[in-house]
């Protein structure tokens, strides 16, 4: 009897990490026959006003690329903060509001994106959603640098200080180099998650059908017109969405394993 | 501060002049200068950066407590018009007749009313009523009410239902890689899982809308797009996450605890339940609340499959309402009262989701660490 337990529930133990696996695979070739039936490289050329993606896809890259360019530098001077510099109860309070920051549902984040800066400069624009895709990220690069900082050895510190270096040298030249490649990792992580997110840029960037790179206008993105093209009526718009769901799993993807192959060549 | 730049500022000047003068002069004093400006320097920047870090810190205080205030500022409008009852209310964007002050207003347009009753038969039935009734047609005022009873429904049962599916899947895989698996397999899978895991939401959602819920609805009946399908594709999006953290709380298991249990001629399922549980409950609980909060605020895979209709659900396979999904779906043509009640909504959404989150962390994941 006891073996016969142990069995089923080894049984279905294995039988989960294959249901798993299998939403995983079911997911992955929905999208490779669905988005390459409608792929075509002409896609890469056209704006969606032709029936392309080009302004979308450079789009999404200018707004999560911006969104790290705000997020990164404040994430890890505050990671660094917390690890390095607090001592005692500010900086605990800092990680744990950090932590519940980044489970804040996205949607909110949006709104009050839309609040502060949509509503004050009077419309829509890249800006805004940059800064919705920043909220998100800053708290997963503190989480990361944090962690990853704690990891240095203290001797590493010890050493530095003891040859005459200042505390902001033996951190930016020591202490981070030492930790450069968990960070990295953890950034890629939070750079793939990002490029992903639909809901903070509903309202805050939109979306726009030409090619733009104007910031303080309506801006192209691509998850965004994946929602409207998928709520479209037309076979074709759906083709489209497809296309470019396709585009944007294989992008988070590839970022999301390159971040992986950082640690593991590591270990 | 101020003053070290001043300080740092003067000897600068100072020193760059007296390079200058004594070139030929007493070295001595140059030296001693410079190495003065150096130490000046250092502590300078060394302030400057811990200030830079600090403020980057305070940062996340300042969105959070942000992010709480223009939710409750924008709000407001909502909150002073409904109050609590907006919880309990079911009726979204439905317009109301009002009755002015029906005690204040002596009858006087008695006679004015049973004309219009004449000319407009549709508007009020009962003419004995209507006598009584102070509304000059033209005086009938409409107002719109919002209620946030079948969003907030909707959020809570999606993710009830999303939850249910989830916790023993991923608590199998999470034995499953923890435990079972050699080594090389359990990574393999492990970022296979959490590869699911970084699949963006909208991808969920439209794999779920054309993929998923047609099987589902065939199986069980009923709408594709239902409370059902829409819990079910965030359960399976909610899995990977609790897999992970499940896992990595089951690894924090001691080796020497689960050998001496197999010493005694334990099963592996004996080791899991009465070993490797109990010790890491505490993180696994918290692991799932955690994946709650995360399925409470998720929109986009929901915002395919829920329906989208403010009408409270009758049955599992009925289509209804989110709180996100109403914030997608209708933040783009509100305005005023309209717009304040999602205000409303997401501060309700914003509000539950902080105190699961911060409870699952307080409680439950604070002895994990």
């Amino acid at each position: 009897m006891r073996l016969l337990v142990n069995k089923l529930f080894l049984t279905f133990s294995v039988l989960s990490a294959l249901i798993g696996l299998a939403f995983l695979g079911w997911i992955l070739v929905t999208l490779f026959i669905k988005g390459l039936g409608s792929f075509h490289f002409s896609l890469f050329l056209n704006d969606l006003i032709d029936g392309g993606l080009r302004n979308l896809i450079i789009g999404q890259f200018i707004l999560a690329g911006l969104a790290a360019a705000i997020g990164i530098p404040l994430g890890m001077a505050a990671g660094i903060y917390i690890q390095e510099y607090g001592k005692g109860r500010y900086a605990s309070i800092i990680r744990d509001l950090s932590d519940i920051m980044m489970s804040a549902p996205s949607i909110v984040i949006g709104a009050f994106v839309y609040a502060v800066v949509v509503v004050p400069t009077g419309g829509t624009s890249g800006f805004a959603g940059a800064i919705a895709l920043a909220i998100m990220m800053i708290p997963v690069v503190i989480n990361t640098t944090d962690n990853m900082l704690s990891l240095v050895p203290r001797e590493l510190r010890e050493a530095g200080v003891a040859l005459g270096a200042s505390k902001y040298r033996v951190i930016l030249d020591i202490v981070i180099k030492a930790a450069k490649i968990g960070i990295m990792t953890g950034i890629l992580l939070a750079f793939a998650r990002i490029i992903g997110e639909t809901a903070p840029l509903l309202f805050t960037s939109e979306t726009s059908n030409y090619f733009s790179l104007d910031l303080t206008e309506s801006f192209p993105s691509l998850t965004v017109s994946i929602y409207d093209l998928a709520n479209e009526p037309e076979e074709s718009s759906r083709d489209l969405a497809w296309a470019a769901s396709f585009i944007l799993t294989v992008l988070v993807l590839i970022i999301n394993l390159t971040g992986r192959f950082f640690t593991r060549n590591k270990d | 501060m101020a003053n070290c730049h001043k300080i740092y500022f003067v000897t600068n000047v100072i020193v760059s002049s007296l390079g200058v003068l004594t070139s030929n002069g007493n070295h001595c004093v140059t030296i001693f200068l410079y190495n003065l400006t150096y130490i000046l320097n250092r502590l300078l920047m060394e302030k400057i950066f811990q200030k830079l870090a600090l403020s980057s810190a305070s940062i996340v205080f300042i969105i959070l407590v942000g992010i709480f205030i223009t939710l409750l500022s924008s709000s407001k409008l909502a909150i002073d018009e409904f109050g609590f009852d907006f919880l309990v209310n079911p009726d979204w964007n439905k317009e109301v007749v009002i009755n002015p002050d029906v005690s204040n207003t002596p009858v006087v347009s008695e006679l004015k009313s049973d004309e219009i009753v004449d000319e407009d038969d549709g508007m009020i039935e009962d003419e004995d009523e209507m006598l009584f009734d102070e509304d000059d047609e033209s005086d009938v005022q409409t107002k719109t009410i919002y209620g946030g009873l079948v969003p907030i429904v909707g959020t809570v049962l999606t993710t009830l239902i999303a939850l249910i599916f989830a916790l023993p899947i991923a608590m199998g895989i999470a034995v499953f890689l923890a435990e079972i698996a050699p080594k090389n397999i359990s990574n393999v899978v492990g970022i296979a899982i959490e590869l699911l895991a970084a699949i963006p939401s909208i991808i969920f959602g439209m794999w779920g809308l054309y993929y998923f819920a047609p099987i589902v609805s065939d199986l069980v009946g009923g709408y594709q797009v239902s409370l059902l399908t829409a819990g079910l594709v965030l359960g399976v999006m909610i899995l990977p996450f609790m897999a992970a953290i499940t896992r990595d709380s089951m690894n924090t298991t001691p080796g020497v605890l689960k050998e001496s249990a197999y010493a005694l001629g334990a099963t592996k399922f004996e080791v899991i339940k009465d070993i490797i549980f109990p010790y890491s409950k505490t993180g696994i609980i918290g692991s799932i609340i955690l994946a709650l909060g995360r399925a409470l605020g998720e929109t986009m895979a929901v915002a395919f499959l829920i329906g989208s209709i403010f009408v409270l659900p009758t049955s599992i396979t009925s289509p209804t309402i989110s709180i996100p999904v109403a914030m997608a779906n209708n933040f783009g043509e509100a305005s005023g009262l309209g717009e304040s009640a999602l205000f409303y909504l997401a501060l309700i959404l914003f509000v539950i989701s902080f105190g699961v989150i911060s409870f699952a962390k307080m409680y439950f994941l604070k002895k994990a660490k």
